[in-house]
């Protein structure tokens, strides 16, 4: 009955159908193929990844769930715990990209209320194709319109986030959601079914045929017929789940509840599996009893519906009218589907006819695993051979330092975050655009640090040191606000797992995300995997997306990048090593993306982090901002933005790494030496920052002063930059908007 | 003196109001579900910020027929200070306690953003502590903020002196870049004929603590405490604001 084509419409392998034969000692039916395809698909089941991912840290004093729920959680005091995580929506993006990015939103909120948290702050991490290139603003204009429009209707700030913009993503653009919610330390529930005879619940939106095999289409390359699964991207309702939000925050004040998990990926069948699995128990249900949204649907249809804002529910037996009486003050619909049982089988029905039978551990455990082979790409010894000496054509430092601030990825994103309501819930302490994104908790004196980072070009040229630097970035985003980094989540997007050259690129950039969560002390507490970020076998850039939370003990003593008074002394915290590589400086300046990203010490960094901290939270810095796209330069630059136009004048010395002085002046000022960061203190302050620095081990000097209105940078005691803050903060701040402006006139 | 926050579903900044009147100004403060029809002895209705019932319709569309409403209109026709933001804004047009209605923003974009706004009038009970010119810088957030009524409607406003907030620059100029949505006569926020029902696009609310940015929102808040003081308004005393005249 099973042929091979509708085993490729599934996505599944001929030997992997074999073993599906193998568990249920028959041939599955198509409802239970079905099921077996989204679990086991790479989506739902990190066949290719998960050898790779049990490598990372994820342990310490401080994690209280780390991964394998829907969300993990640190303890932050007073007996609090955040509960955040990252997680893609890439594929469904370049399909529909407004409701694509919208449901990205929409199934991570739900990741973090599940645990019993109240959501409170968004963050996002986005690439796109060059924006110059046609298609790109009206693919990024819907997307950000689309996170937005779910993110503003249900209430929840975002606070922060980054885009990146290169040629490689053109095809398959990368929309990274982070949220982060705040809970009782003690009250985080999980997504379990335990105890026979347990009612399971269905609750919120009903099911349609709605992304229908959307964790199959994540798991497959794009080709130009990917625009034909249209109908595999769900469509949003931010309302429905504000009132699933509200509702099951309430539900879960009773005690009533066992467990609970949202339907994502692969919907009613992924949430019954889990939840079983996970509680050792099984699951029956019967698919006939669940709202539906359209007639005529089958069971294969409703277990792999991806209909947005539902949940699933195991309810204590006996306290269902609990549970029943908070969904109808909210008016959303609490079905009882099915029950808990003891024989750890998912067993569906259709009107008490039996339509599927699976051993949980068939689709979950023992879901297939591949070791597959690894090889370092080919294109990899000749991307990373850069002779400075040989560049031609070197732009005179101001001018450089405009194109780079007038380059997209570095250039204000205003445009973006203006069309996201980031201050709903009066918590947010450093608007977006200002460094990390901090919100306060009410309540408290204390404050939450967050920042989601990553650069596809450093692991394009090194996936190793590439992770390690994006690790490295969003902890040192954290600490520039002034909070102490506690964890991490991930998000990893690549290409094809099957080509060796893609999986030597993730595994490679693994290794680097464990090196430096060890050493900087940030245990991965979840995350997500997206591969098959091809079209037309083109891959994307690897991009491991990072993101970090710490805490400020005091929320007051936030920092943001800002300079505060002229007259301030601006220190250099780090050293300048003039590194070029793969930089934004050779992209912008020279059309070239080679050479080894920068080079990282990690315990270095770790000293710098814990110094910006303790500089923050002794009131020592007005200012702190780290250096990253487009080095010092850059840095001084964004400094003095948003600041009423204080200036700066600084003096550095040449790195000394050229004959030619303009491309000893470009590393100087360009070049993305890691672990460093630029603060800014009043004038009394500064020998005490130096002495504080040299205690820590953290090379240190004065560089210069705010004041007066222009930026002015000498090296080796010559003028290499001269500009008035207010023309350069112009080109930063229009240089995105006019590619959306254009478009209206 | 004791605020009532109207919940609506969908609402999302009645957290935000409740805050503010509660914490920042220590007042009571209680959240009133949209199914209720009693008040609960408030002095003060506030409606909050949001997306009502998910605005799928026109913003605020569905909020008039929430069963609270009737209760807020009758409040309201007392003299009872009734105070709309944003969303409770575009309820209070659905419902015709303020004449006009919502446009999408005229670059039909969501802004979020500080802006300034000028005290126009200060002879409402959220006004009343002001100076009238006084500028406000308060943050926006919304899609639909656009405030549309016909020439006539706009002129009788003028003149009757119920556009309460403008859109202005730092210096409190009208011009069109400090526009932020396109609304006709640069109108951020009205009052009704008796001056007690007030609604502004802007969010106080989020304007009450210099952490935040801002602290400029809160005078809005301690305008309706100090006029219910003063015993010139009130819902249970049924005054109206004109017995203040203007100031």
């Amino acid at each position: 009955m099973i042929d091979l084509q509708t085993l490729n419409r599934h996505g599944l392998k001929e030997d992997e159908y074999d073993r599906i034969v193998g568990f249920l000692g028959r041939e599955p039916n198509l409802t239970e193929l079905g099921i077996f395809s989204v679990m086991w698909s790479e989506h739902c089941s990190y066949k290719s990844s998960r050898v790779h991912l049990k490598t990372l840290p994820t342990e310490g004093p401080q994690v209280l769930q780390g991964p394998g729920e829907n969300a993990g959680a640190i303890d932050i005091g007073e007996g609090l715990a955040a509960v955040f995580k990252i997680e893609s929506h890439n594929h469904p993006s370049f399909i529909e990209p407004y409701q694509g990015a919208a449901t990205g939103v929409g199934g991570i909120i739900r990741d973090i209320f599940t645990m019993g948290a109240r959501p409170i702050a968004l963050l996002n991490s986005l690439r796109f194709g060059a924006l110059d290139a046609p298609g790109t603003p009206r693919l990024m204009e819907g997307v950000v319109a689309g996170i937005g429009g779910y993110g503003n209707s249900i209430g929840i700030p975002t606070v922060g986030g980054e885009i990146a913009f290169e040629s490689s993503y053109a095809g398959n653009p990368l929309v990274n959601v982070f949220c982060l919610g705040i809970a009782n330390a003690s009250d985080i529930i999980k997504g379990v079914a335990s105890g026979v005879g347990n009612s399971v619940y269905y609750v919120g939106a009903k099911t349609g045929r709605d992304g229908i095999h959307g964790a199959t289409m994540a798991s497959a390359e794009f080709d130009e017929k990917s625009a034909e699964k249209r109908p595999a991207v769900q469509v949003g309702d931010p309302f429905m789940e504000k009132l699933l939000l509200e509702a099951c925050l309430e539900v879960m004040q009773t005690d009533a509840l066992v467990g609970i998990q949202d339907m994502g990926a692969a919907g009613l069948t992924c949430s019954t599996t889990e939840m079983g699995s996970r509680g050792g128990a099984g699951v029956e249900i019967d698919v006939s009893l669940v709202p539906q949204r359209e007639t005529g649907m089958t069971p294969y249809e409703i277990m792999l519906s991806e209909s947005q804002e539902r949940m699933l529910l195991v309810v204590k037996r006996g306290r269902e009218p609990d549970v029943e009486r908070v969904f109808d003050k909210w008016d959303l619909h609490a079905v009882h589907i099915g029950e808990v049982t003891g024989d750890g089988i998912l067993r569906v029905k259709d009107r008490g006819r039996l339509v599927a039978e699976i051993p949980n551990r068939a689709l979950t455990d023992e879901a297939p695993v591949y070791r597959r082979p690894m090889a370092p790409p080919d294109y990899l010894a000749e991307a990373q051979r850069l002779d400075v000496d040989a560049l031609a054509g070197v732009p005179a430092p101001n001018a450089a330092l405009m194109m780079l601030l007038e380059s997209p990825t570095v250039a204000s994103k205003r445009w973006v975050y203006r069309q996201y309501d980031h201050m709903v819930r009066t918590n947010t302490l450093n608007l977006p655009g200002f460094g990390a994104g901090v919100v306060r908790i009410k309540g408290t004196d204390r404050a939450l640090a967050m920042s989601v980072d990553g650069n596809g070009r450093y692991c394009y040229l090194d996936p190793y040191r590439g992770a390690m630097l994006a690790v490295a970035e969003a902890s040192r985003n954290v600490a520039c606000a002034g909070a102490r980094p506690l964890g991490a989540t991930n998000c990893l997007n690549f290409g094809n797992p099957e080509r060796p050259a893609i999986m030597w690129q993730f595994a490679k950039a693994v290794e680097g995300i464990g090196a430096a969560c060890r050493a900087l002390g940030v245990p991965i507490t979840g995350g997500n995997v997206s591969l098959y970020n091809e079209t037309d076998g083109k891959a994307i850039y690897p991009t491991p997306v990072i993101g970090v939370v710490g805490l400020l003990e005091h929320a007051d003593r936030v920092v943001s990048r800002r300079f505060q008074a002229a007259g301030d002394s601006i220190v250099l915290l780090g050293s300048n090593h003039g590194e070029l590589g793969g930089s934004e400086y050779l992209k912008v300046a020279h059309g070239v993306v080679r050479g080894l990203p920068p080079a990282i010490d990690l315990d270095a960094e770790r000293d710098l982090q814990a110094l910006l901290v303790e500089l923050a939270s002794d009131g020592l810095v007005h200012s702190a901002h780290d250096c990253s796209d487009g080095g010092l330069a850059v840095t001084l630059a964004e400094s003095s933005f948003d600041s009423d136009g204080i200036g700066a004048d600084i003096a550095v010395e040449a790195v000394g790494l050229s004959r030619s002085d303009a491309i000893d002046y470009a590393a100087t000022l360009f070049g993305e030496s890691a672990s460093r960061a630029v603060v800014s203190t009043s004038a009394d302050n500064a020998s005490k920052v130096l002495e504080r620095a040299a205690a820590a081990g953290v090379p240190a000097s004065v560089v210069g002063q705010t004041g007066g209105h222009r930026l002015r940078i000498t090296v080796g005691g010559k003028v290499a930059v001269d500009v008035p803050v207010d023309e350069a903060e112009r080109a930063w701040s229009s240089a995105v908007e006019r590619y959306f402006v254009k478009r209206v006139a | 003196m004791k605020f009532a926050v109207v919940v609506f579903p969908g609402s999302n900044c009645d957290e935000d109001a409740y805050h503010a009147a509660k914490d920042v100004l220590g007042q009571r403060a209680e959240y009133i579900w949209h199914k209720e029809t009693d008040l609960k002895n408030a002095d003060v209705v506030i409606l909050p910020g949001g997306f009502a019932h998910g605005d799928y319709l026109r913003t605020g569309a569905m909020a008039r027929f929430s069963p609270i409403m009737r209760t807020v209109a009758a409040f309201a026709a007392q003299g009872g200070p009734v105070f709309g933001i944003c969303n409770g804004f575009q309820v209070l047009l659905e419902s015709g306690l303020l004449p006009g209605a919502m446009l999408r923003n005229r670059d039909l974009k969501f802004h979020c953003e500080h802006v300034h706004v000028r005290v126009e009038q200060t002879d409402t009970p959220f006004t009343f502590a002001c100076r009238r010119g006084q500028v406000l810088r308060i943050p926006i957030a919304h899609g639909e903020g656009n405030y549309f009524a016909e020439p006539a409607v706009i002129a009788q406003l003028e003149a009757n002196r119920q556009i309460i907030f403008r859109y202005t620059d730092a210096a409190g100029k009208v011009t069109d870049a400090a526009n932020p949505n396109g609304s006709a006569a640069a109108i951020a926020g009205l009052c009704n004929d008796a001056r007690n029902v007030v609604g502004l696009m802007p969010h106080p609310e989020r304007a009450c603590e210099a952490a935040l940015g801002s602290v400029d929102g809160r005078i809005l808040f301690e305008s309706v405490v100090e006029a219910l003081k003063s015993g010139t308004i009130g819902g249970s005393k049924g005054a109206v604001m004109q017995t203040i005249g203007s100031a």
